[in-house]
This record gives C-alpha cells, sequence and structure tokens, in this order.
C-alpha cells in the first residue's frame, strides 16, 4: 500500500546541509503494522513527518519517492496533502497534551476534524464525536465530550488523539511515540487499543519507537534505523533471535529483559565481570511513618499517606510506582528538598527530617545526601558548562580551589566516563548520555553515601541506558554509595537493586528483596504493574542463559 | 526530535566567533551594531570632532538652509545645527544608558525576589507594578520631572522609574517558570543558599528575553528624555539636546526653515530605531544555546 523508495531528507544548519535520512525503502502492505525503531537522531521521525510532508523549515525531500495509493506523496501538490493528511493517513504524535489545542473541549476538536473532511454535518456532529470517544474506549463519553485537555490523564488525552486520528477512517496511521511518557499500566491500554482498532479496521500502521520490546510486542514487521538508514528488517521474533547487523545485535542487547544482567546489556566486549555486591547490615536511612500532605483548595491531598522502610548500607533500593503514587515527593522528602508534614527521617541514626529544607543547605549532612535527577537536560544550568557544573557543590562545600579542583572535576569526569574534552561544552552541546554523565559525576562530587536515582535513564536511548546502568553499578561498587533508586520501569529496577518497594496511592503496597517482589508478587497491583511491561522475545543468541547469576 | 548529527571533537565556538557569527548570520544585527557604533562614537568623540562650537551664536548667520559650511544649516541665533546635533548625542544616551541601567537593576531585584519567593511579596510587588502602570507614563514622568525640579537627574529618575514595571514582571515571569526546574534543584542540592541560587543559577537564564527588553527601552527612554525636554521640562536651553531642538525648530518649520528640526528629529529617529533593531541579536549573544 505504502512504497518508499531512496528516501532522503536533508536540512540546512549554520554549518551546511545535514542529511537526516540518507535513502530508505521500505513497503508498508495493507493492514500491516510495521515498527521503526531506532535511538535518538536516527531520523526516525523526520521520515514520519517528511511523509506527511509536515517537514520544519529548512528540512526538504532531496530524492526518492513514496508512493501511497498509486500517488506519490514527494511530489503531491500541497493541495492534495490537506487531503491526504486526516482522511487518508492520520498521525499520533509523541506528546498527546501538547497535541490537543488546551482552550478548546476536546469534543469540540473531534468535531472540527469531522467536519473539516466532511464526515458530519452541524446537526449529527455531536453524536458523531461522542461515537469515536465510544471507539476508543472512553467511558462515559457523553461527559467526557465537554471535558479540556487539561481535565484528562495522559493516557485519556492519547485516546482523544487516537479517536481525531481515527475519525475519518483512514488507511493507515503513523504513530510516532505515542506511549512516551505515559505510565507503564497506561501504555498497555493505550497500545493494546491502537492495535486492536486499526486490526479490526483492516488499517496499516506504523509505530515509530525507541523501545525495541514495545515495538516486538506490537509490530509484524520491525525496521531498525541508525543514522538516517535502516540497516535492518524482518519480523520482531526473528531480528531478535538472530540479528545480523552489529547495530541490531547492539540494540537487543540493550533492551533490559527477563534472564539478562546487567553486564548483559553491553556490547560483548565490554562485559567486564561485575564487582561483587554486597550490601551491609547496619540501616543507613529509616523512614517512619512519614506523611506529606499538600493544602488545596479542595481539602488537602494526601500525597504520602504514612509509609516506613529502611535503607541498609550499601543496599540498593529500588522504589516504584506510577505517576502520582507519591514516589518523587518521597523522594524530594528525603533529599531534603522538601519539609515533611509528619514523620521521621532518620539518617545514620539522627533525624534529619526536623532539619527545615531551607536550613539543610548548610548543614554538614547536605553532602552525604545527594541526588541524581530525572531530566538531564532540565537539570543543568544551561549557562554552566559542564566543568561549572561539577565545580558547584565542590565549590561551595568543600574547601577545594584551583589545581586540586581541576585535578577533582577531571577525576569526576573520566571516573563517569565523561570524555575530558567535553568539559567545557555547555548542556545543549551535549549529547543525552554526556549530560546524565554530568549529572552523575555532579551528584557525586563530594562523595555522598546516599545517592537518590530519579529515573536518571528515563530520558535516554537504551544503549545509553545500559552504559549508564552499568556506571552506577561500577560507581556503587567503587565509592560504597547506598542507592534509592526511582523508577517506573520494573525491568531496570530488576537490573540494579537488591530491594523493592511499590508505592500506590501514597501507600506502601508491598516490600520485599527484588527477586521476591519481581517473581512471586504478593499483591495485585504488582502483578499488574509485571504483566504491563512489554517483554521482549527471548534473545537466545544473544545473551546466554547463565547470565541471571 | 531534532537531526543533530554532530562531529566529534570539533572545537565549540568562542564568545568571538559566535559574536561574529550572529552578525553575520541576520544583515539587520550587523547594520543595527554598525549604527550603534556610529552613535557610540559620537557620543564618545563628537565634542572632538564637530566643526563648530556647538554653543556659538551668530545673529548674522541665522537660520541658513544646509551649505558647505553648515552641513545641517544653522538655527534661529546663528548655531551650527550639525556640530549641535553630533554634541547633544552624548547627553541622550547618558540619560537614556542611565536610566536603562536604573530600572534594568531595580526591576531585576524586584522581580526576581517576587518570582522566586512568590507569596505576600509578589502579590505586593504586583499591586504596586499595577499602580505605577495605571498612569499614562508619560505624564507620570512629567509629574515627576516637575515636583523634583527641572535637572537631568531627575529625567534619569523618571525615565527609570516609569521603565521599571516592565523588568520586573519579565524578570518575575522568567524566574518563575525556573523556579522549580531541575537545575534549580540541583543548585540547592550542591549547597547553594536561595540567594546564590537565584542569583548565580536562575537569573542568568533570564538574560535573553531581557537584552530585547533593553534595546526596545533605550529606544523609548531617549523619546522620552526627548519629549520631556520638548515640553519644556528636563534640558535647558542651551544646551544640545535633540528634544529641545525639535522643539525650537518646531516654530520655524511653517516659514520653511524645515532644517531646524529636521535633522535632531532624524537623528532621534535613527538612534530609536538602531536601539530597536538591536535587540534579536544581543539576545541571540547572550544566548548560549545559540552557540553550537
Amino acid at each position: 500500500m505504502l512504497t518508499i523508495k531512496d528516501f532522503a531528507v536533508s536540512f540546512r544548519t549554520r554549518r551546511g546541509e545535514v542529511d537526516a535520512v540518507r535513502g530508505i525503502s521500505l513497503d508498508l502492505a495493507e493492514g500491516e503494522t510495521l515498527g521503526i525503531v531506532g535511538e535518538s537522531g536516527s531520523g526516525k521521525s523526520v521520515t514520519s513527518y517528511a511523509l506527511m510532508r509536515i517537514l520544519d523549515a529548512g528540512g526538504r525531500i532531496k530524492a526518492g519517492s513514496a508512493v501511497f495509493d498509486s500517488r506519490d506523496l514527494v511530489q503531491a501538490a500541497e493541495h492534495d496533502m490537506q487531503a491526504i493528511r486526516g482522511r487518508e493517513i492520520s498521525m499520533i504524535f509523541q506528546n498527546p497534551r501538547a497535541a490537543l489545542n488546551p482552550i478548546r473541549k476536546v469534543g469540540h476538536q473531534l468535531e472540527d476534524v469531522l467536519r473539516r473532511h466532511g464526515r458530519a454535518t452541524r446537526r449529527d456532529a455531536r453524536a458523531k464525536a461522542i461515537e469515536a470517544l465510544e471507539a476508543v474506549r472512553i467511558r462515559d463519553a457523553e461527559a467526557r465530550y465537554d471535558a479540556y485537555p487539561f481535565e484528562l490523564s495522559g493516557g485519556m488525552c492519547q485516546r482523544v488523539v487516537f479517536a481525531i486520528a481515527l475519525a475519518c477512517g483512514p488507511r493507515l496511521m503513523i504513530a510516532d511515540e505515542p506511549t512516551t511518557g505515559l505510565d507503564i499500566t497506561t501504555q498497555k491500554a493505550v497500545m493494546d487499543l491502537v492495535r486492536d482498532l486499526t486490526r479490526d479496521r483492516g488499517m496499516s500502521s506504523i509505530l515509530i519507537t525507541h523501545d525495541l520490546g514495545l515495538a516486538a510486542e506490537y509490530c509484524d514487521r520491525l525496521a531498525v534505523m541508525k543514522d538516517g538508514q535502516i540497516v535492518e528488517t524482518g519480523p520482531a521474533a526473528a531480528l531478535f533471535a538472530d540479528p545480523q547487523h552489529p547495530y541490531t545485535a547492539k540494540l537487543v542487547d540493550a533492551t533490559p529483559r527477563p534472564g539478562a544482567g546487567l553486564r548483559d546489556l553491553l556490547p560483548a566486549e565490554a562485559r567486564t565481570p561485575l564487582a561483587d555486591h554486597v550490601p551491609g547490615g547496619r540501616a543507613l536511612v529509616q523512614v517512619r511513618d512519614l506523611v506529606k500532605t499538600y493544602p488545596a483548595k479542595s481539602g488537602p491531598v494526601h500525597a504520602v499517606k504514612g509509609i516506613s522502610f529502611t535503607i541498609r548500607e550499601g543496599q540498593s533500593v529500588g522504589l516504584v510506582g506510577e505517576s502520582g503514587c507519591g514516589k518523587s515527593t518521597t523522594s524530594s522528602m528525603l533529599v531534603r528538598l522538601l519539609d515533611r508534614t509528619s514523620g521521621d527521617i532518620l539518617f545514620d541514626g539522627f533525624d534529619i527530617a526536623d532539619i527545615p529544607a531551607d536550613r539543610f543547605v548548610r548543614d554538614a549532612r547536605r553532602s552525604r545526601i545527594q541526588m541524581v535527577f530525572q531530566d538531564a537536560t532540565d537539570s543543568l544550568n544551561p549557562r554552566h558548562s559542564a566543568r561549572q557544573t561539577i565545580a558547584d557543590p565542590i565549590l561551595r562545600m568543600s574547601d577545594l580551589r584551583g589545581s586540586a579542583l581541576a585535578a577533582r572535576i577531571e577525576e569526576l569526569a573520566t571516573l563517569c566516563g565523561l570524555p575530558l574534552t567535553l568539559l567545557d561544552r555547555f548542556p545543549h552541546q551535549l549529547s543525552g548520555g554526556q549530560k546524565a554523565r554530568v549529572g552523575i559525576a555532579r551528584a557525586i562530587a563530594l562523595d555522598p553515601k546516599f545517592l537518590i536515582l530519579d529515573e536518571p535513564t528515563a530520558a535516554l536511548d537504551v544503549s545509553i541506558q545500559a552504559v549508564v546502568l552499568n556506571l552506577l553499578a561500577d560507581l556503587r561498587a567503587r565509592l560504597g554509595m547506598t542507592y534509592l533508586f526511582v523508577s517506573h520501569d520494573l525491568n531496570v529496577v530488576r537490573l540494579l537493586c537488591d530491594h523493592v518497594i511499590v508505592m500506590q496511592g501514597g501507600e506502601i503496597v508491598e516490600q520485599g528483596p527484588a527477586v521476591q517482589v519481581m517473581d512471586a508478587p504478593s499483591h495485585p497491583y504488582t502483578r499488574t504493574l509485571l504483566a504491563a511491561a512489554p517483554m521482549p522475545p527471548a534473545a537466545t543468541a544473544a545473551a546466554p542463559r547463565s547470565a541471571a547469576e | 526530535m531534532t537531526e543533530t548529527t554532530e562531529v566529534p571533537g570539533r572545537k565549540p565556538d568562542g564568545a568571538w566567533a559566535h559574536l561574529l557569527h550572529v552578525l553575520r548570520e541576520n544583515p539587520v544585527t550587523m547594520l543595527s551594531f554598525g549604527m550603534f557604533a556610529f552613535f557610540l562614537l559620537q557620543a564618545f568623540f563628537g565634542a572632538l570632532l564637530v566643526p563648530h562650537d556647538p554653543l556659538a551664536t551668530n545673529a548674522a548667520n541665522a537660520l541658513q538652509p544646509p551649505n558647505w559650511t553648515h552641513w545641517f544649516g544653522t538655527d534661529s541665533l546663528g548655531r551650527d545645527v550639525f556640530s549641535r546635533v553630533v554634541v547633544a548625542t552624548r547627553l541622550d544616551l547618558t540619560i537614556s544608558v542611565l536610566a536603562v541601567a536604573i530600572s534594568f537593576v531595580i526591576g531585576s531585584v524586584l522581580g526576581a525576589v517576587a518570582g522566586y519567593w512568590g507569596g505576600w511579596i509578589d502579590a505586593l510587588l504586583n499591586r504596586v507594578l499595577d499602580t505605577i502602570m495605571a498612569f499614562p507614563l508619560f505624564v507620570l514622568a512629567m509629574g515627576i520631572v516637575a515636583a523634583l525640579g527641572n535637572t537631568i537627574e531627575n529625567i534619569i529618575y523618571a525615565t527609570a522609574l516609569i521603565n521599571i514595571p516592565f523588568y520586573a514582571r519579565l524578570v518575575r515571569a522568567e524566574v518563575n517558570i525556573r523556579r522549580e526546574a531541575g537545575f534549580a534543584l540541583a543548585a540547592r542540592l550542591s549547597g547553594n543558599s536561595h540567594f546564590r541560587t537565584l542569583a548565580f543559577h536562575i537569573f542568568p537564564n533570564a538574560l535573553p528575553p531581557m537584552m530585547v527588553q533593553v534595546s526596545l527601552n533605550m529606544g523609548w527612554a531617549i523619546l522620552n528624555a526627548a519629549g520631556l525636554s520638548f515640553i519644556g521640562l528636563g534640558v535647558r536651553p542651551p544646551t544640545p539636546e535633540w528634544g529641545i531642538m525639535v522643539a525650537e525648530g518646531a516654530n520655524y518649520i511653517i516659514s520653511g526653515h524645515w532644517w531646524v528640526a529636521l535633522f535632531p528629529g532624524l537623528w532621534l529617529m535613527l538612534a530609536v530605531f538602531t536601539f530597536n533593531l538591536m535587540g534579536d541579536g544581543l539576545r541571540d549573544i547572550v544566548d548560549p544555546r545559540r552557540r553550537t
């Protein structure tokens, strides 16, 4: 149905023309689901934008053809494209909230599309819009018709976007990272819906994602992209079992999966033995009946409802839950950025919760408890170079100056695998993985005992995630740090943590040794979480079973 | 997703290379910086370079049209308009630069504090700014100069005061959105006090939009100062100043002596034009993200 041939896209930039897509060829059959998998910068999104002819200024299709139903999308006039977009080919974008107009009711936005393409008249638009909302399994569609996007959850917004995309009965749907930023259970619900509806309607679809596991679960065929080229195509199971291209093998290896240890995520030549990790017995952090309540106009919001747990020295504890479960609030209180409502946080036997967050900056324990932030980009000052960023905590909380300071910064950079030549770059001149390393180097600059890792790999590509997770494991062994690893990704938590705490609605529903919680969960919520995680097919050739320790 | 395929090992641009790039990329920025240099030259060396004494009167030579000795002609007292226009640059630029600097500093401090701490400080500041902005600003400036006395300092203070709200609001908004940003929290964890976090981590990130405001404001400040002088408040004759010169020349336009008012007006217009054009260029220069 769609035949792409020698498709090339380039962008004009400050330093000349950059080729984003370099001659790719793809075929998509009627009713087929194709996954385009690649890491950031591989050109996968650019390909889809170019197909829809919605490239940014400066971008142009340099060569090739994309024949959809005997019409070449590359040659089609803009006027014809307007008719094709939405009616024949529709697209779902990454951020559903950004894709919806924030000041219009979702029902009206649906009506706009229906009427624009002549699918509804003014009289029956409302009924058809509600019908479309029901089609994407939105409960109580009649009431949701009048909702504004901000009143809906992320998953609900993505369903509305999906309803809009489906409204005109397109024959091809392109989904560009449709579930990035959604909770794992929501991701499953949305993806199941996409699969069911496209199948029922006999539609073809293209799923663009960085998550090989997700693509493998939902696509008939995968195309792996790297540097603007397709390096390999084939059915998911075959790709996992026997990757032909080294890059595919690297991606398959780096995808966390059951039965693979931390080192198995790295390419074979980098699999040095992992240092033994034996958690000590002494309690380092003890949390007792910790409560956080926010005042709000509609009554107090109980973010954390009296939780208790203990973190032992040298232990790595995973704090798992979906957005809104209170895990971020808990980590903010532990790192003393936020004051608790009641309860104790004993660090080394001393109750640090009594010290107000505003004054903790001057406390001697400030340097002992540090944090690696979720979004490496957001957590680096855009105006500070990597060197300045790493130097900041040292300047504030130690007496190191001059050449000793410079030496310490270089030592930290080396420890975190950051090339010294990059130290004078600004964050926007660094890649995602490099920014993550700068953030980690800053956090460990003063040898903290307790490090809180707030989804440190959530925004990273899988191959970089693999490297960063291994780096964290190595640092733990070398510096004897204790970790609290906050995450929603159970596959990742399984790799790094000895102990897991599962939170839901501000309460701990289950906690225990990682193996026990993962393999024999006792709480139904834990089971739901585990079931929702996409399961990549076992990569028999790439990761031997013995790797599970 | 972006299409960055960066060449590894290439050195990032330094400050100079970046400045040159910004100038080269945008001809309008280049033009505005060139004109700014032209005005700066007049401000610093104008008094030394002009062909005639700007204050020397010569009744016999009054109201001469532009000619080779008097390029912009002479005014009703026979003073050389060209010399007066050039010499006036220093005074007009001084007034506007000082006024903008004062409002920049005060506005930044007020806005940053309100944006960072919020609460009653924020509410109070906003109401005070609303009060200032409720007046027609030029009339407020007139009132201040009339009440405090007719001096150059008072023109500067008045111009500064009416511009404070623009800076305070801009900084407040820019600081407010970054208050909870990851890098601000990270700065707190690195042992920075609230003050340091605000002053050295958050505030500098508000500079790019501030630069646009500064350059637009310079234009307004010059117009404002000239406007006050035009209506007789502020700079007093015989000091050369564009506003007064336009005011003096206005009486002679009807009698056909257009040059007396036109040339100072032209300079005034060019100066405002220059500052308005400079904004985007300045923003690009202070924004490290524009470097590659």
